[in-house]
């Protein structure tokens, strides 16, 4: 920094010297500050195990359900948008963490109405990411019937023609290729699995997709879900604390603001992980 | 802090906010284009898939890069706390690899089982001479 003067200098180049003598925080940072970023590293080992749960099944499976035509349905009526919903799920996200940021910042400044101010829009930004995935597990739950042990969304693995329609997309007599999707729909009770014929002449059924698929999906995006949730939980106590004036008092720039900004920033940062391997490759 | 350096402050988070939303839709329309949404046609090409996968776990990384470093201001921490907390990330990173491996390799297994299953005995082959096999052994084959 250029306003470090000389003298500061020379006192962090002895600091090695000083730092078993006793009285001074390890890494210069607060005993709160450093056991955040260290739950932080056990709660991402947790989530990287998830993934590498979800990455193994997904390689062990000849198909996997394709993204693009798993999530293209949004609010209002709109169907075939791929990711285009999720995609302003994410931007919730990442705007509520560039709030989070001008809440830290102007807890450095000793300025309460600003911390509560922008904290209470990183509230409302994680709020809408919560009802944003409601309806997105919604939608996937009661109308496409996905569940934990079922996964309705297949994969063809040769081209062929069908000899049934289903009422909603697929007309009897239309063809698909080998590597197209389709969603087994749930008819009075009952999937409706339709058959076809394939190109070398024989009659199948529609299979279901891979079964780990719902499971994966509901926990990894539920656990995620469940750390913004807990996070707007935490933000609206650390808002209703530093508007009551708590923090004013502590004289430490608001530091509690800053160790929640730590979780939220790392909730943003688990789902750049989540959106890449559910809904982006 | 000065004034100014406030003023500045402010600015560089809202090029923060820009640069993840940007990198976010380079990601979203790469990951259109390599599924064939943007130009029909291109999706069947392997180059294409690993390319564009490749392309997009790259920006993805750089913007966990971002949110540490900017966000969460590891850039201004000591170099000791960011070793402890990066380096067992790292580590991880390449357990992670083995195991999507490991994945891989369950799936060529699998097919393997998958055609040997379909392998069939050539019953023309006379084996009396050399062991006696019960009639219901070749089910097993």
């Amino acid at each position: 920094m250029a306003t470090e003067t000389i003298a500061e200098h020379t006192e962090m180049e002895h600091q090695g010297q000083d730092s078993w003598s006793g009285g001074k925080e390890p890494f210069e940072a607060s005993y709160g500050k450093l056991m955040m970023w260290y739950f932080l590293l056990s709660d991402a080992f947790t989530f990287a195990g998830f993934l590498i749960a979800y990455g193994a099944l997904r390689f062990s499976m000849p198909t996997w359900p394709v993204p693009d035509f798993v999530f293209s349905t949004a609010p209002f009526g709109i169907h075939h948008a791929p990711l285009i919903f999720v995609t302003v799920m994410s931007f919730l996200l990442i705007i509520s963490s560039v709030t989070m940021v001008r809440a830290v910042q102007e807890g450095h400044r000793e300025n309460k109405n600003g911390v509560v101010f922008w904290m209470i829009l990183t509230v409302i930004g994680g709020a809408g990411f919560l009802g944003c995935q409601a309806w997105e597990w919604n939608n996937l739950i009661t109308v496409e019937h996905m569940s934990v042990t079922t996964n309705p969304f297949g994969t063809h693995i040769e081209s062929g023609v069908y000899l049934e329609g289903d009422g909603h997309g697929i007309k009897e007599g239309d063809t698909f290729d080998a590597g197209d999707s389709y969603l087994i729909h749930y008819h009075d009770g009952a999937y409706d699995q339709l058959s076809y014929r394939t190109e070398s002449g024989e009659v199948k059924q529609q299979e279901f997709g891979p079964k780990a698929f719902g499971a994966l999906f509901f926990f990894i995006t539920g656990f995620h879900g469940f750390h913004v949730f807990s996070g707007v939980a935490f933000l609206l106590i650390i808002a209703l604390n530093a508007a009551s004036g708590l923090y004013v008092k502590r004289k430490n720039g608001y530091e509690m603001v800053e160790k929640i900004g730590l979780y939220w920033h790392f909730v943003d940062l688990v789902w750049v992980f989540v959106f890449l391997v559910f809904y982006l490759l | 802090m000065g004034h100014g350096n406030y003023e500045e402050a402010i600015k560089k988070v809202y090029i923060g906010l820009g640069v993840l939303a940007v990198l976010t839709l380079v990601e979203v329309f790469v990951s259109l284009f390599g599924k064939g949404h943007i130009m029909g046609g291109v999706e069947d090409m392997k180059v294409v898939l690993w390319g564009t996968g490749l392309l997009i776990i790259v920006l993805s990384a750089y913007k966990a890069y971002y949110i540490i470093y900017k966000f969460m201001h590891m850039e201004q921490e000591v170099s000791g706390l960011q070793l402890s907390v990066l380096l067992p990330m790292g580590l991880l990173i390449w357990g992670m690899i083995a195991f999507f491996q490991e994945g891989g390799s369950w799936n060529a297994r699998r097919q393997q089982i998958k055609e040997k299953d379909k392998i069939q005995v050539d019953e023309s082959v006379k084996l009396e001479g050399y062991y006696h096999v019960p009639d219901d052994t070749k089910r097993y084959f």
